[in-house]
């Protein structure tokens, strides 16, 4: 009969210790919900959900301050959520007397969308801090829950920042907009939804540029009927800021 | 346009481009760098042993056990760095308990438990046991309950037994040999696995590791053995280090083709990321990639292993070069590890710009507790050195044993 | 046998009935009455009939950094140092030479005006924010199942259990994790998730001035994220990594990633 050899016992023993350990280990420590859905506890997901909010939502503020709200759902900041500029609001939900949310009042909050930036999207309407009334509070000649414009922007520039800049500093600096662009009072009014008209015609351009056009001596002329074949002016010259040499 | 970009990156100083704005900590640090440096000299150390064992190169004998005993020392440390480094150490357990599968990282501890369980202490009581056993009889006091307890209760040292323990042994450095390549291997997985990030994503990186590792391993034993040698008053035995020296050669032979292969693939594919990769290179890891890594880590230790060999060069002066190349080759290989870890980190992932690395000092995650981590082995290993002696010299070397004309009894083959 | 299928087919119409009716009266009766009321049923959330994602339509975002901001009020994010859940990009795109991309303080602050030199082709901005990505690289790698993709879709840190190892943060492609600098814990975006099993949007989408933040359902036809994609081209981002985002930007240049 083979004997275990005797130094294998203490093996055995320690190998059986380590795996017995490991087991008393995993039902002793591991967390109860822990596997239930995956590898994770299951738990956590509503101690995740059950977490502290600080932002109420839109729709709450609207029970109480149902004038502001109702002026605001037509207005141009009707998709500004309230919580947006005056901050989280769900403590004064609670108490509506101890806490209360931000009322900004200077131009900071303002500047922060409508401060002039050319990486924002054209069309949004944004002002040159340094120029538009420095000293002056936004709110003196805007209402933020339904702001207008004091007076019809006669500028495009109000919206179109970046492209009058550019056009600013171009051959072009001389041409008003409406040259070429029909804007009416109700795009003036909501942008979004009546569009200013866009040339469809090279003709536009030929206005200035073509052979016999009634125009100043040193515009540079074009044979209309020749020139680019069969694409369209813009197809190649950008005409905010027509290049100089062709 | 060179101005404004610089414009924009010196909002932060020491970064250029853009980074992700959550990418300005380094979240794996000095200590990280460590961990791969460490597990390498183990598994380094622990393959050299196996030629002896498994392959039968006999002149590496009088370091064969000194290697084991060299790769405990320092796998006892390796797992210190990450430990340090975790966020919460004290839930570290969680890594046993609740292993994901899909995780990488997640086997580090199984891996590691089996190697300095399963196949280190395994190897190394089964090979002391019969010494432990007579050092129990032997010594007095304290001395002898803890050679006593080290027995485990198993004094059998007939020939039958000691058969036993030297195929069983046999048995596990031949398992040992796939672990010792799955343990470093493996944390060479941990960074290679990593698709988000162009630095490590490579299947080459277990490999790279993996040679790597038998590199730093067989040059920290040379310096071992010199050492260790040369404190105990004896002779080098020159064609174990010859024999090791050899070894060194063909190891780094292999690791630099592969890790240039890995760079001219980079190079020739030329992906999305080897705009900011080549230029981390020469801003970012110019000292350490190319100044450490390569020419003082890799060829200038190629080139003084070579002349040892070629040139008829006195025993004198080969222990000298081989020792300076040994050296050169850890600074090397720390290198690696540096450029891998803190280099797959300096770049954004975005990439659009690089970020810097500043070390701190004290703290958990700072240079001192560094150096601590690298000393901490050496310290091990010496007293592992005095309780259990791995010495196996051969008679005619004992230059000490000549002089007092009785050798001591422990130094048994 | 014959005679058995009409009977099986009027039998099965009467139990669908009765499970599906009230099933539309309850679909009615919470389209008419508020989200509050959704709010106060928590209870009866249940989480594997929904599956959220986001759009972000590129060309409404005006880089005002409201979202940033809201997200860390509501969530409580650290604001000393450089920790963010969600962010607004730069893009400026020059005529010649290399995109130059910012994010000072993620936003939050506005983006103060750079002076290119050279001519400008096309300038932008693009939020970012955790894509709750369904091949999930970070869950992939997490060592103790921390962090973890929820039945209805949301990638959650369990900061309970989570050991600190940051294996994660290497292994996202968006750079949109950090560790809590208390916690010491990973952290990062989790679609408001105490918000939306209330029935509330997320904050930055709550706070959106310009509605460039879109949140949804996949899968729900009466979700606005079903029009925002019929309307848009959509991408997602880095989708070579086969990360299967769910955050879907519409108008993305190249040049994001």
């Amino acid at each position: 009969m083979q004997r275990i050899p005797q130094q294998l016992i203490p093996l055995i023993i320690m190998i059986v210790a380590i795996i017995g350990s490991l087991i008393t280990a995993r039902t002793l420590l591991v967390p109860d919900s822990f596997g239930d859905l995956g590898h994770y506890r299951a738990d956590n997901t509503g101690e995740v959900a059950a977490l502290e909010l600080s932002y109420a939502g839109a729709h709450v503020c609207a029970d109480c301050h149902d004038d502001i709200s109702e002026t605001k759902r037509d207005s141009h900041h009707s998709g500004v959520a309230c919580e947006s500029c005056h901050g989280p609001a769900l403590a004064h939900t609670e108490a509506p007397d101890e806490f209360i949310p931000d009322a900004p009042r200077g131009r900071d909050g303002c500047l922060l969308c409508h401060g002039y930036n050319p990486a924002r999207p054209s069309g949004f309407p944004q002002i040159l801090p340094g120029q538009h009334n420095p000293t002056k509070a936004c709110l003196i000649c805007h209402a933020p829950h339904d702001p207008q414009l004091p007076h019809t922007a006669e500028d495009c520039s109000a919206c179109h920042r970046e492209i009058s800049n550019r056009k600013q500093v171009s051959h072009h600096s001389s041409v008003a907009c409406t040259e070429c662009h029909k804007a009416t009072d109700e795009h003036r009014a909501s942008p979004r939804i009546v569009r200013a008209e866009k040339p469809r015609k090279a003709e536009v351009c030929g206005n200035c540029h073509a052979r016999g056009a009634d125009s100043s001596r040193e515009i540079p002329r074009i044979d209309m009927d020749t020139h680019g074949g069969r694409y369209i002016c813009w197809d190649c010259h950008y005409p905010h800021f027509p290049e100089t040499n062709l | 346009m060179e101005t404004v970009i610089a414009n924009i990156a010196s909002a932060i100083p020491g970064t250029t481009g853009y980074i992700y704005p959550n990418e300005f900590e380094l979240h794996w640090s000095l200590l990280i760098v460590i961990y791969p440096y460490l597990t390498g000299l183990v598994a380094g150390a622990f393959i050299l042993a196996s030629l002896e064992r498994v392959f039968k190169v006999h002149e590496i004998t009088p370091v064969y056990r000194l290697s084991l005993v060299t790769a405990l020392a320092f796998l006892i440390v390796a797992p210190m760095p990450l430990l340090a480094h975790l966020g919460h150490p004290e839930r570290n357990y969680e890594m046993f308990l609740t292993p994901n599968t899909s995780s990488a990282m997640a086997m580090f501890g199984f891996v590691y438990a089996w190697y300095l369980l399963g196949v280190l202490l395994l190897e190394l009581w089964l090979d002391y046991r019969r010494d432990i056993v007579k050092w129990s009889n032997e010594k007095t006091g304290i001395a002898r309950y803890f050679y006593k307890f080290s027995t485990l209760g198993a004094t059998d040292i007939s020939p039958k037994a000691i058969e036993f323990d030297e195929k069983a042994s046999r048995f596990i450095t031949i398992v040992g040999v796939p672990s010792a390549f799955l343990l470093h291997g493996y944390v060479g997985f941990i960074f290679g696995s990593v698709k988000a990030n162009p630095w490590w994503s490579s299947v080459l990186m277990p490999i790279v590791f993996l040679f790597s590792a038998i590199v730093s391993g067989i040059a920290l034993m040379i310096l071992v053995y010199m050492i260790s040698t040369m404190f105990r008053w004896k002779k080098m035995d020159m064609a174990c280090l010859n024999k090791l020296a050899s070894f060194l050669l063909y190891a780094m032979l292999v690791d630099f083709t592969l890790e240039a292969l890995d760079f001219i693939h980079r190079l020739y594919e030329s992906e999305e990321s080897i705009t900011i990769l080549s230029e981390m290179i020469s801003n970012r890891l110019f000292i350490s990639l190319i100044v450490a890594q390569i020419i003082l880590g890799s060829l200038a230790p190629l080139v003084g292993i070579i002349m040892a060999k070629m040139g008829k060069v006195p025993d004198e002066m080969k222990r000298m070069l081989y020792f300076i190349s040994a050296l050169l080759v850890q600074v090397g290989i720390f290198s690696t590890r540096w450029n891998v870890v803190i280099g797959g980190q300096l770049f954004s992932k975005s990439l659009r710009g690089l970020t810097v690395y500043k070390l701190e000092l004290f703290g958990l995650e700072g240079l001192f507790m560094a150096i601590t981590l690298l000393i901490a082995p050496v310290i091990i290993l010496y007293i592992l050195v005095k309780l259990f002696p791995p010495w196996m010299d051969k008679p005619e070397l004992d230059v000490a044993a000549a002089k007092e004309a009785v050798a001591p009894a422990k130094e048994t083959e | 046998m014959k005679n058995n299928k009409p009977q099986m087919a009027r039998r099965e119409f009467l139990e669908n009935c009765t499970r599906k009716l009230p099933g539309f009266f309850l679909l009615f009766s919470s389209l008419n009455t508020a989200n509050i009321l959704a709010a106060n049923e928590n209870d009866d959330y249940d989480h594997s009939a929904h599956e959220y994602a986001m759009g972000v339509s590129i060309h409404k975002c005006i880089g005002c950094g409201r979202c940033a901001d809201a997200c860390k009020r509501e969530n409580k994010v650290p604001r000393e140092g450089h920790y963010y859940r969600t962010w607004i990009e730069r893009y400026i795109i020059p005529a010649d030479g290399e995109a130059i991309v910012d994010s000072p303080d993620g936003g939050i602050h506005g983006f103060p005006e750079v002076k290119t030199g050279g001519d400008v082709l096309r300038s932008f901005f693009v939020p970012k924010l955790c894509n709750h990505c369904a091949n999930a690289p970070c869950v992939q790698v997490c060592p103790v199942g921390a962090t973890y993709s929820t039945e209805d879709g949301v990638v959650l840190v369990d900061d309970t259990y989570c050991v600190g190892c940051r294996y994660c943060i290497q292994a996202c492609p968006y750079g949109a994790r950090y560790l809590h600098p208390e916690k010491h814990v990973a952290d990062k975006c989790t679609f408001c998730y105490h918000r939306i099993t209330k029935g509330l949007l997320p904050a930055c989408v709550e706070v959106c001035p310009t509605q460039a933040r879109i949140f949804g359902e996949i899968g729900k036809r009466s979700s606005p994220l079903n029009r925002f994609a019929r309307f848009n081209d959509i991408t997602v981002l880095k989708p070579a990594l086969n990360t299967k985002p769910k955050v879907y930007y519409a108008g993305a240049d190249g040049e994001v990633r």
